[in-house]
C-alpha cells in the first residue's frame, strides 16, 4: 500500500504503463525535465529518457497531430494538455482526426492516444486554467471520457486509458491533485474496477447525487452535512459511455436525481443525463432531474469563482429542491 | 510597398524542358533506362484517363464530387515513383497519382467520392495513408508518423522514409507550420511535398504568400527546393533525394513542385469566375505528359506501336472504371455504427439496436 496523491498516483500509473509496454510514450509541454506544471510526469525523463518523454514545441494542434501519426506507428503516445484551456488550440485535430480515424478507415487504423487534461476551476488562476471543456468531448463520436476523483482510480484507470486501443480524454481535477488516499500498487491491473464503471461512493436511500472529478469530494461533503436526507453518491468516472445501468438502478430505488458539475449548465452532461433518466426512470421519479452546474458564463475572474463554482451549499440547495416536489 | 525577393525569379531544377530535350542538372544527376521512361509515361497517361473518367462519371451521377488532379500527374507520378515499398506516404485529397503508384485501386479512391466508403484501403499494406480533407493536417500525421520512424531505429541506407503531399493553400494553416517546426526540431524523416498549382479553390497563390514557398523551410531550419513538377524525371530526381536524406537520418525537405491545376478546384468548382483563358493556355504548352512523349519520339526510344498500345491500355482503364464504378454496392444501413469505437460501447450498441428494431419494423408491415 502506498499513500498517494492524486498527481503521485497518476504518476505511478504511468511510470507501470511505461514499464509494461516499451511503445508508451508521454509527451506535452515541459513534461521531461520540468516533470510537467504540476509534476505529474516527474522522474519519467530521467528514468525512461527523451526518446519516450518528449518536450515537444509548445503548440498543442501539433502535439495531439503528432501524437496521432505515432500511434499510427504502433506506439502508445499520452499527451498532457498543460490547462484546460489550452486545449482548444487541438481542437481540429483531436475533432475531425483523432475521433474518426477508427471509423474512416473502416477499423484498420486504431489510434490509441491519452490525452491528459488537467481541468476545472478552484485554484485562483488567470483566465484559460479553470475549464471545464467535457461537453466538447461528450458531444464526439470516436472518443472515450473519463474523470477521477480519487488516487486510486487515477493510478489504475490511467493504466486502463493507456491499454484501450480507443482514444481516451483522461480528465484530472486539478484542484484536487494533492487528495491523498491508500492505493495498492501491487495489486493485479486485471482485478482494477474498469475505467467504464460507475462507482457507488456512498449509499444512500433518498436522492441519487450524481458528481465526476473535483465535484465528487463535494458531493460527498454534502451527503455528510444533509441530516434531512441519507443521499446516495454516484462517482460517474466514466463520462463517455455513461455506465446507465448503475445510474438507473440508483434512481429507481431512491426516485430522485441530482447532477452536478463543474461545465455550464445548458449542453453539459447533466443535460443529457437528465433526459435519459427521465426516459428510463419515468415512472420512478418524485421530481424532475435537478442539475447544478457552473452559469451559463465565460468562467469568471479568480475572485468569483467561489460564486461561480458550485459549491456545498448550492449542491444542498439542489438537493432540497429535489424535495420541494 | 516594397519587396524584392516575391520579385526574384527563384531556381526551378528541370530535367526534361517542355520540348522534350533532356538536360540534366548538376545537383540531380539521374541514371535512368529508356524502359523506365516508357513507365512512366505509361503511368502519367493512365492517370490521367483514370481522372478524366472520373469527371466523367461524376457528370454522370455515379460520385458525388471529384477532385481532378489534371496538370499535376508528373508531380504525383514522379514522387510516387521515387517511394520505397516501406515508405509511407500521406496524401491530401487529390493524391490519385500518388495512390495509383501505391497500388491502390481505382475502385477504392472512387468509394469514398461515390459516397460508399470514407476511404476503404488499408494504410499500412499500401504504406499510403487516407485521403485527409481538412488542409493540412497530415502533415502532423507524417510528422509523427517519422518520430516513430526514428523510435523504433528504422533509419540509414535501407530506412523508412516519410512524405506527406499539400498544397500551397495549406502552406497557410497552422498545422502545416506546425509540422513543419516539429519536424525540424526532431529532426524527423519526412519530406514534405508541396505542389503548388497556383490556386487555392479561387485563391490565386498571391493570396497565400508573400515568398516563393520553398524558401520558407529555411525559416524552420531545413532545406528548400522548387521543382518543375510538371517534369516526371526532375521531381523523381529531386524527391529521391530528399527521401534518401531523411530516411539516410538527415532530416526534413520541403520540395515545391512548381505545377499547374488545370482542372476545376472540384467539380463542383468553376474556375471560368476567377483565372482567365489565357493562363490556361500558358500551361498547356508546359504539359506534363507531352514533354515525355515528345522526349521518347525525338530520341527513337518509343515507337507508334508503343504509344498505341498505352492508348488501348487507357481505354480498357476507362472501361473497367466505369463498370467498377456503376458495380460499388452501397453500404448497408447499419454500417453507419461500424467501427466507431475499438471497443464495446453501450451507447453505439444500444442505438444500433433501436435502429435495427426501427428498420426491421418496415419489412414486418411489408412497406419494402
Amino acid at each position: 500500500m502506498s499513500n498517494l496523491t492524486i498527481g503521485k498516483a497518476v504518476n505511478a500509473g504511468l511510470r507501470a504503463a511505461m514499464e509494461h509496454d516499451p511503445k508508451v510514450l508521454v509527451m506535452g509541454e515541459d513534461v521531461g525535465r520540468l516533470g510537467g506544471v504540476f509534476r505529474v510526469t516527474d522522474g519519467l525523463h530521467k528514468d525512461f529518457g527523451a526518446d519516450r518523454v518528449i518536450d515537444t514545441p509548445l503548440a498543442e494542434s501539433g502535439i495531439v497531430g503528432t501524437a496521432i501519426g505515432m500511434a499510427m506507428r504502433g506506439y502508445r503516445p499520452v499527451v498532457e494538455i498543460q490547462f484546460d484551456g489550452f486545449f482548444f488550440p487541438a481542437a481540429n485535430q483531436t475533432f475531425t482526426q483523432l475521433a474518426k480515424m477508427r471509423r474512416r478507415s473502416a477499423g484498420k487504423l486504431s489510434v490509441p492516444v491519452v490525452m491528459r487534461i488537467p481541468y476545472g476551476g478552484g485554484i485562483g488562476a488567470v483566465e484559460h486554467h479553470s475549464e471545464s471543456p467535457e461537453s466538447y468531448f461528450l458531444h464526439t463520436a470516436g472518443l472515450r471520457v473519463v474523470s477521477v476523483a480519487n488516487a486510486v482510480d487515477a493510478y489504475w484507470m490511467i493504466q486502463q486509458a493507456i491499454r484501450s486501443d480507443d482514444p481516451v480524454i483522461f480528465l484530472e481535477p486539478k484542484r484536487r491533485y494533492y487528495e491523498k488516499a491508500e492505493v495498492d500498487t501491487e495489486a493485479p491491473f486485471a482485478e482494477a474496477v474498469p475505467m467504464g464503471a460507475a462507482r457507488v461512493a456512498r449509499p444512500g436511500t433518498d436522492v441519487t447525487l450524481l458528481a465526476y472529478g473535483p465535484m465528487v469530494k463535494t458531493a460527498l461533503q454534502a451527503a455528510e452535512a444533509d441530516t434531512d436526507h441519507s443521499i446516495e453518491v454516484i462517482d460517474l468516472r466514466s463520462l463517455s459511455p455513461v455506465d446507465y445501468p448503475t445510474v438507473v438502478e440508483s434512481v429507481k430505488r431512491t426516485g430522485r436525481l441530482v447532477v452536478t458539475h463543474e461545465a455550464t449548465l445548458t449542453g453539459g452532461p447533466g443535460a443529457e443525463i437528465a433526459a435519459r433518466i427521465t426516459e428510463e426512470c419515468f415512472y420512478h421519479l418524485e421530481s424532475p432531474v435537478i442539475r447544478v452546474a457552473a452559469f451559463d458564463t465565460p468562467y469568471p475572474q479568480s475572485r468569483l469563482e467561489e460564486h461561480y463554482l458550485p459549491d456545498l451549499d448550492r449542491v444542498l440547495d439542489g438537493v432540497d429542491r429535489a424535495f420541494a416536489y | 510597398m516594397s519587396d524584392t525577393t516575391a520579385h526574384e525569379e527563384p531556381e526551378l531544377i528541370q530535367l526534361l524542358t517542355p520540348e522534350g530535350e533532356l538536360t540534366g542538372h548538376p545537383d540531380y544527376p539521374l541514371e535512368i533506362t529508356a524502359d523506365e521512361v516508357r513507365d512512366l509515361y505509361r503511368d502519367l497517361v493512365l492517370v490521367r484517363r483514370f481522372d478524366g473518367e472520373a469527371v466523367s462519371l461524376q457528370r454522370q451521377g455515379e460520385l458525388g464530387l471529384w477532385a481532378s488532379l489534371l496538370g499535376q500527374e508528373a508531380a504525383q507520378i514522379g514522387s510516387g515513383r521515387a517511394l520505397r515499398g516501406h515508405d509511407m506516404a500521406f496524401p491530401s485529397y487529390r493524391e490519385h497519382g500518388v495512390a495509383w503508384c501505391r497500388g491502390i485501386e481505382p475502385e477504392e479512391l472512387l468509394g469514398m467520392f461515390r459516397g460508399v466508403t470514407n476511404g476503404g484501403w488499408d494504410p499500412h499494406e499500401h504504406g499510403f495513408h487516407l485521403y485527409t480533407i481538412v488542409i493540412g493536417s497530415q502533415a502532423l500525421h507524417a510528422t509523427g508518423y517519422a518520430m516513430g520512424v526514428q523510435r523504433d531505429g528504422a533509419l540509414g541506407e535501407d530506412g523508412t522514409a516519410v512524405i506527406t503531399y499539400f498544397g500551397d493553400g495549406a502552406t497557410s494553416q497552422g498545422d502545416t507550420n506546425e509540422a513543419f517546426n516539429f519536424a525540424s526540431v526532431n529532426n524527423a524523416p519526412v519530406v514534405f511535398f508541396c505542389q503548388n498549382n497556383q490556386w487555392a479553390i479561387s485563391e490565386p497563390l498571391e493570396r497565400q504568400a508573400r515568398v516563393p514557398i520553398y524558401k520558407r523551410a529555411s525559416g524552420f531550419g531545413f532545406p528548400g527546393v522548387r521543382v518543375d513538377g510538371n517534369d516526371v524525371l526532375a521531381v523523381l530526381a529531386v524527391t529521391r533525394a530528399a527521401l534518401d536524406n531523411a530516411r539516410e537520418g538527415n532530416g526534413p525537405t520541403l520540395v515545391e513542385a512548381f505545377t499547374y491545376r488545370m482542372g476545376a478546384h472540384t467539380t463542383n468548382d468553376d474556375p471560368t469566375r476567377y483565372r482567365n483563358a489565357a493562363e490556361l493556355e500558358e500551361w498547356k504548352a508546359k504539359d506534363p505528359i507531352l514533354r515525355v512523349r515528345r522526349y521518347l519520339e525525338h530520341n527513337g526510344l518509343a515507337d507508334d506501336a508503343f504509344f498505341a498500345g498505352v492508348d488501348a491500355e487507357a481505354d480498357a482503364l476507362g472501361e473497367k472504371v466505369r463498370t467498377q464504378c456503376r458495380s460499388l454496392p452501397d453500404p448497408e444501413p447499419l454500417d453507419i455504427f461500424h467501427e466507431v469505437y475499438a471497443e464495446p460501447n453501450v451507447h453505439i450498441d444500444r442505438q444500433r439496436a433501436e435502429f435495427a428494431e426501427y428498420l426491421a419494423s418496415f419489412e414486418a408491415e411489408g412497406v419494402r
